[in-house]
């Protein structure tokens, strides 16, 4: 195998060995603890930007099932948007070959097609570690042989570059409550969509700077998306002018959704340390002794304590007690930091979205 | 984030009785020792007084501090019930004591004894156990939400059993109800094979499940915990890589799952914690499911509502204490209220996260019975097992094969295998099908043939035949060629510096331990070596403090600093429970942790037993989960610069580093390791035996057949014969003339220079002595003998063992004292050591000397009320100990060490009792005198008091005398005495009314004694082989078989008969003292 080397932004180098696309790439550096279902993390528009570094060391056992398979109506079978959008992974031990029924090729030949680079053979557990005491950094893949400038900060708009460009109307695929929601894209999940389609609701998908106000709709999504939330200047404006209304709609956020409602409501949000990226969250219903496993991809959290006195924090991390969801004191406004709805999930928080599905019956 | 709850306030329990597993058994190992000592641990935290009623002394449950009042009776509803009339506990937990708590506790439930004393079941409700134990519940109750079960159809006899089955059609899986690991059950391919399986299952169970065979699909399992705020979390999922049809104790496991998507992953979570929720867990499960390799589609195989292997191996894995957790939650507490034991900071509501892949293999000693199938199945067969941690598959199959201990080292590099049909040694598994694939690959399988034979997913396949790839490389190359790029490659996925050496084709030019010598310098020399790793549950996120480590070479640095201030002891731990070193010899190295660290030094434990206690992190300071083999601890060794090794309380495994280590200058502390060798090495203990006048058996190493014989007319008839092992793995054996030795010589391989046969006098109508002491500079400060119940001749780990000794001549204890302390001076022992003897009137020999921890510690330690691993380990640290005066005539009771078989596991095995060890676990129980502490321990290893009608065959003419007394008592307390051909005849002749029944052999003449048992009629079986016989053991074979296939009690020793006989003769049970540890002063 054709030898690679990860360099960081201090200096710091690993040693491995290359494998998908054979070029260069930076990124900011981010681990990733899901011990399963790289190809719902690789295509999760929530990394777009990012270099994932896998925990979990042993990756590309499973191959990867069919790219292309979508469902009637557009939506993908397996993956969480139509491309890889991680700028490359680190992991510990690739496998080269693979052993899956519903696999059509390997990892490697998925992310030379898409131009995705990675490196193997890497000590993730001592990345992990600087990462996690030093805070995420950038970094660059260089495979041998090929040449790479040094990377750059980008200030890129991740999030319009994940959200869809057209408003596209999904009809319900489970039994029809006859609702529409809106849902805003600031880059979600596939996933997310089919949830709601099987709970028989209308979906409009629409682009994360549209005005959705002029819309007529019985409820508002905002869905999960990368990067900071200051970014998204015009769909929190959108979301003032929802909670402004006169007529009180119900409104669920998600992720980054659960950011930009905080925003709207007048809060203001911060950068982790090093995020939370995982399958394995644990979260805990404030003045409950409800607690949840939950997934999670985000680098911001919601400062808490600059909520007005209208809003309340709902979910907190019971690790390190950053905010994981906000909640309206009166009105049908709620949100959660993490991700109630997917694959890689179990659906013990399935009844959040389902108490926003009963709040619109 | 840790929330403290209000869970102890609300709750009024102040006392709980736990209930322990008894003695190690198959299917019922140490894991519940870890499991319920962790309870308890738990529930002192919590200020809780408690009981413990477990009768295996060896254990670390029942030392001193771990539970407040200890009885050493069986788990039986009916001692428990009197445990629970004296000491009045408000609650009781079932979960942590196996299969044998948990039917106990369910019986107790039934006959509204726990109502009566009003004790409430902490944790899951014994209704939810009863729906998950009775099949017929647990599908109805799964199906209340539609969740697939393997249907199966419940019979309670043959013949519905066999209709059944024509209606699902054949291949056929045969449950047991009610029944731990699996036991009674199998795969059948025809009505025959269901007529004969079937039978034998009613014996252990009223019930017999038939259902369809899954075989081929993938079984998978999830360990979940659920508080009583209906939180829930699954603590890690495994994967075996045998696929179903192999008992999930007899496979290999992996842990995380490594073939499935995490669709099926998130799937098969989902349904696990629907599950738990639905049956109502309060505590923690395990679930097992079937998959589809082609699909998603699954069957729930089974759940089990307490703690199990699985949850042992779940929490050694991820470094969650599942058990402790079990226990709080049993108290009231919420998942969120209790915390992460590792970070310590964060909660304990959480999934453990692991950026390493983890191992478990099974340890079979099947090489040990005569006659056993050796096929692996749906019914548990290993005796023990390991776990290997690593950072890719190749390395941690690898580690686990070596420390599986059976002389392999690694999936390559082995001594070659005999394998005659390669085709079907890998459709048909046995305990060595892994290495049968290696050989699949020499003469050129590919992996999709070997998958169409085995049903191993193509993923393991590929991994081991990248293994076998690198191995090849290796052959290609020699030392000097060697390119470093290679040899780091070797490394990675797991080779030793002995398989590279063996690859390089070193062995040929020097001794192989020179060889790989050069290896690990010239990998030192490259900078390529091991790296430490912490395992901290949550993938290197939050920072830990966890000491739980292993080592890797998929690394590029530490994760923790090393003080070599040489204030660390390295304890080597024991390995892999096996026959002839299980529990025993984990309290013994828990023992040492405790007392390095009380006096101030740095514990560092080495040892990869996942069902022990002394690989629970918080045991010692350093744990390091890896293997015992001299590389590794040199590589240990080389980071933690240690004040010194210990190598005396690990059993054998560390006894045999002791050289090598010296000679590589590792300080070994205690005993020299050159006085090890001496008593280790044949030849030269025996001289030294000679040099100070003391008396051995006599023997002789010899290379011909003639020198057999000459030996043998000099000495005479009978003879203990040791084949070389390396040659034949054949156990030894005795043999009492011409024709058993020939036989015996031909089946065990010809006898040669290379590998010589030990023949030494065998001893007959000799009692067997053994002395465990303690010494410092060759002076003995404490000693204990005891004395075997049977004559020499069973093994002592098989034998009944009395301490304090009651019936040897004060003469033979003081010969044995002096004796004792000559050896001891002579081998300037410091530390453990025990020797066997042989005592014949006054007339005293040397047997054997081992230079470490014995079997018995624990039991005469705990009899004695003396930690004699405490002082051994003061001694070794080079600590003040003052010499114990205690008389063993002040003692006013006796203690009584049983064995327990696990015959009914080892299909065909003959259950008869020679010099090699085939007992699995043991009991050590206390009473004002030898029958009463006999009674207490045969009824806890599994006998049970005989109703009406006892089987008698009493074997040779000195046999037939001791047993007669026996019958006579028998006789006046109103049983029936069945006997058979001999044995009848000298009854009767003796005036001992009994009734004359049948061998096998006498077809056709009746009543069959056969028939006899297979009606229930007998309760009780004393079977006594005569010789060896072909037609003696044929006849006896049968039926010492059925007996134990159909659940009789069998005793296959006169002396032992005799023994057990007076005692239920003389004491009724319930005159038995209800009397905890602490009582007997």
């Amino acid at each position: 195998m054709k030898r690679a080397t990860l360099r960081l932004q201090d200096g710091t180098e690993f040693q491995g060995y290359a494998f998908g696309a054979d070029l260069a790439t930076s990124g900011e550096v981010v681990f990733n603890t899901a011990m399963a279902g790289y190809p719902e993390t690789l295509t999760d528009p929530s990394g777009s930007g990012l270099i994932m570094v896998l925990t979990y060391p042993l990756v590309g056992g499973y191959g990867v099932p069919s790219v292309e398979a979508k469902e009637a109506n557009g939506l993908y079978s397996f993956m969480e948007s139509e491309k890889i959008c991680v700028k490359a992974i680190v992991v510990g031990d690739y496998s080269p070959e693979f052993s899956h029924w519903n696999a059509k090729e390997s990892l490697d030949a998925w992310m030379k097609r898409e131009g995705i680079p990675g490196i193997t053979g890497v000590d993730t557990r001592q990345l992990t570690k600087m990462l996690r005491d030093k805070g995420t950094m950038m970094g660059t893949i260089i495979p041998e042989g090929v040449s790479a400038s040094e990377p750059q900060v980008e200030d890129a708009n991740l999030v319009e570059l994940a959200s869809c460009k057209d408003v596209i109307t999904y009809q319900p695929t489970g039994t029809p409550v006859g609702k529409r929601v809106v849902l805003v894209d600031c880059g979600v999940k596939h996933s997310t969509i089919k949830y709601l389609l099987d709970c028989g609701l209308e979906v409009v998908r629409v682009p994360w700077n549209y005005d959705f106000n002029e819309l007529s709709f019985d409820a508002l999504f905002l869905a999960d998306g990368p990067g900071n939330p200051d970014m998204c200047v015009a769909t929190i404006e959108n979301i003032k002018k929802f909670l402004a209304n006169p007529t009180v709609r119900p409104c669920m956020g998600i992720c980054l959704g659960n950011q930009l409602l905080a925003k709207a409501a007048g809060a203001t949000t911060s950068k982790l340390k090093y995020g939370h990226h995982g399958h394995s969250i644990p979260v805990r219903e404030v003045g409950s002794t409800k607690c949840y496993v939950t997934t999670q991809n985000h680098n911001y959290a919601v400062d808490a304590s600059t909520l007005n006195s209208d809003w309340e924090e709902w979910f907190q991390n019971m690790n390190d007690g950053s905010n994981e969801g906000v909640r309206h004191k009166k009105n049908p406004w709620f949100a959660v930091q993490f991700h109630p709805e997917t694959n890689p999930e179990a659906g013990d928080t399935k009844n959040l979205l389902n108490k926003f599905i009963e709040t619109l019956k | 984030m840790f929330i403290k709850g209000k869970a102890m306030t609300e709750n009024k329990i102040k006392k709980v009785l736990l209930l322990g597993s008894g003695a190690l058994k198959i299917g019922e190992a140490g894991e519940f020792d870890y499991s319920g000592s962790q309870a308890l641990k738990a529930l002192k935290e919590e200020g809780i007084e408690t009981v413990l009623i477990n009768p295996n002394i060896a254990t670390v449950q029942t030392s001193e501090g771990v539970a407040d009042q200890i009885y050493f009776l069986p788990v039986t509803p009916y001692f428990v019930e009197r445990v629970i009339q004296k000491e009045k506990p408000q609650g009781i937990l079932l979960a942590f004591g196996g299969q044998t708590a948990l039917n106990c506790g369910v019986q107790l439930f039934k006959s509204g004894v726990l109502e009566k004393y009003n004790i409430q079941v902490l944790g899951t409700p014994v209704q939810t156990i009863i729906d998950t134990e009775d099949r017929e519940l647990f599908v109805q109750r799964l199906d209340e939400i539609d969740v697939k079960t393997i249907k199966s159809q419940a019979c309670d006899d043959v013949e519905q059993a066999a209709a059944a089955a024509k209606e699902l059609g054949y291949p056929v899986i045969i449950r047991a109800a009610f029944a731990l690991g699996g036991l009674g059950s199998g795969f059948c391919d025809n009505e025959e094979e269901l007529r004969k399986l079937a039978e034998k299952s009613f014996a252990f169970s009223p019930q017999v499940l038939v259902e369809k065979s899954l075989k081929g699909w993938k079984e998978i399992e999830y360990e979940v915990v659920r508080d009583r705020y209906d939180n829930c979390i699954t603590v890690c999922n495994m994967e075996n890589f045998d696929p179903l049809g192999i008992h999930t104790g007899e496979s290999i496991v992996i842990a995380p799952t490594q073939t499935l998507s995490n669709s099926e992953c998130e799937k098969l979570r989902s349904l696990a914690i629907r599950i738990v929720r639905h049956v109502g867990i309060v505590g923690e499960c395990n679930v097992q499911f079937a998959l589809d390799p082609q699909s998603e589609d699954y069957r729930v195989i089974e759940i089990n509502a307490r703690l199990s292997r699985s949850s042992a191996l779940a929490s050694k894995a991820t470094g969650y204490p599942l058990a402790s957790v079990a226990a709080k939650i049993g108290l009231g507490y919420g998942l969120f209220e209790l915390k992460n034991s590792v970070t310590k900071t964060t909660s304990a509501f959480f999934e453990p996260t692991i950026d390493y892949v983890v191992c478990k293999i099974p340890r079979w000693d099947l090489g040990k019975f005569r006659g056993v199938d050796h096929e692996i199945g749906s019914s548990m067969k290993s005796v023990g097992e390991v776990m290997a941690i690593g950072r890719n598959f190749e390395e941690v199959i690898q580690k686990g094969l070596r420390m599986i201990g059976q002389g392999m080292h690694g999936f390559v590099g082995n001594k070659e295998l005999q394998i005659d049909d390669i085709d079907s040694a890998l459709k048909a598994p046995t305990d060595k099908r892994i290495f049968v694939i290696e050989k699949a690959f020499i003469a050129g399988y590919t992996v999709d043939q070997i998958h169409e034979l085995t049903k191993i997913d193509k993923w393991f396949l590929e991994k081991l035949l990248h293994i076998f790839n690198i191995n090849q490389e290796l052959h290609k190359q020699t030392f000097g060629t060697l390119s470093p790029e290679l040899l780091r490659q070797a490394k990675v996925y797991g080779f030793t510096d002995f398989q590279v050496a063996r690859a390089l084709g070193m062995e040929k030019e020097m001794d192989i331990d020179e060889a790989l010598l050069m290896v690990r310098k010239k990998r030192k020399d490259l900078d390529i070596v091991p790296y430490v790793k912490q395992i901290d549950t949550l993938a290197g996120e939050y920072p830990a403090q966890t000491n739980y480590l292993y080592l890797t070479y998929n690394a590029v640095a530490h994760d923790i600093e090393f003080a070599q201030d040489h204030r660390s002891i390295v304890v080597l731990g024991s390995g892999a429970y096996r026959i002839g070193s299980s529990v025993e010899f984990d309290w013994c190295g828990v023992q040492a942790l405790n007392t390095i660290r009380k006096e101030g030094f740095r514990s560092v434990m080495i040892n990869y037993n996942p069902e022990t206690v002394s690989t629970d992190y918080d045991m010692c300071d350093r744990l390091y989960f890896d293997e015992l083999t001299f590389e590794r601890v040199l590589d240990i060794v080389d980071l933690e610069m240690p004040k010194g090794c210990i190598v005396s309380t690990g059993g054998q495994i560390p006894n045999n580093l002791a050289m090598k280590l010296d000679a590589q200058q590792v300080p070994i502390l205690g005993t020299q390791a050159k006085y090890i060798d001496n008593a280790e090495d044949r030849d030269k203990f025996s001289a030294m035996l000679d040099r100070i006048g003391v008396d051995q058996p006599e023997w002789s190493a010899l290379t011909s057949m003639e020198d057999v014989n000459k030996f043998i007319e000099k000495v005479g008839f009978p003879v203990l014969v040791r084949p070389s092992y390396v040659l034949s793995g054949a156990a030894m054996n005795v043999c009492s003339n011409q024709e058993e030795l020939e036989r015996f010589l031909t089946l065990a391989a010809n006898v040669s220079k290379k590998h010589p046969v030990v023949i030494s006098k065998f001893m007959q109508n000799t009692k067997e002595v053994e002395m465990d002491a303690v010494a410092k500079d060759g002076e003995i400060l404490a000693y204990a003998i005891s004395e075997h119940i049977e004559f020499a001749g069973v093994h002592s780990g098989d034998a009944t063992i009395q301490f304090p000794a009651q019936k040897l001549y004060v003469e033979t204890v003081r010969r044995i004292k002096k004796i004792s302390a000559q050896i001891a001076r002579e081998l300037c022992i410091s530390g453990p050591f025990n020797i066997q003897y042989l005592a014949r009137d006054n007339e005293i020999k040397v047997i054997e000397c081992n230079l470490r921890a014995s079997r018995s510690f624990p039991f005469v330690s705990k009899v004695l009320k003396v930690n004699l691993i405490e002082m051994a380990t003061r001694v070794m640290l080079g600590l003040p100990v003052k010499k114990l005066e205690k008389s063993f005539f002040d003692f006013d009771y006796v203690g009584i060490k049983a064995s327990q078989f696990s015959f009914n596991r080892l299909q065909k095995a003959d259950p008869v009792l020679g010099v090699d060890m085939s007992s699995t676990g043991e009991v050590g129980c206390l009473g004002a005198d030898t029958n009463s502490a006999l009674l207490k321990a045969m009824l806890s290893v599994g006998h049970r008091i005989p109703k009406k009608n006892i089987l008698l065959s009493t074997g040779g003419a000195k046999e037939k005398a001791s047993l007669l007394d026996a019958a006579r008592q028998l006789k006046e307390h109103g049983y029936n005495i069945y006997a058979t051909g001999g044995t009848s005849a000298y009854l009767t002749q003796n005036g001992v009314e009994n009734t004359l029944v049948h061998w096998p052999s006498e077809d056709g003449q009746h009543p069959q004694a056969l028939d006899l048992m297979h009606h229930h009629e007998i309760d009780m079986v004393v079977n006594i082989p005569k010789d060896l016989s072909t037609h003696e053991l044929t006849n006896g074979y049968k039926i010492r078989r059925t007996a134990v296939d159909l659940n009789i009690p069998l005793i296959t020793n006169s002396r032992l008969a005799a023994a057990y006989i007076n005692a239920f003769c003389t004491i009724p049970v319930d005159e038995l003292a209800i009397e905890s540890w602490s009582e007997y002063k």
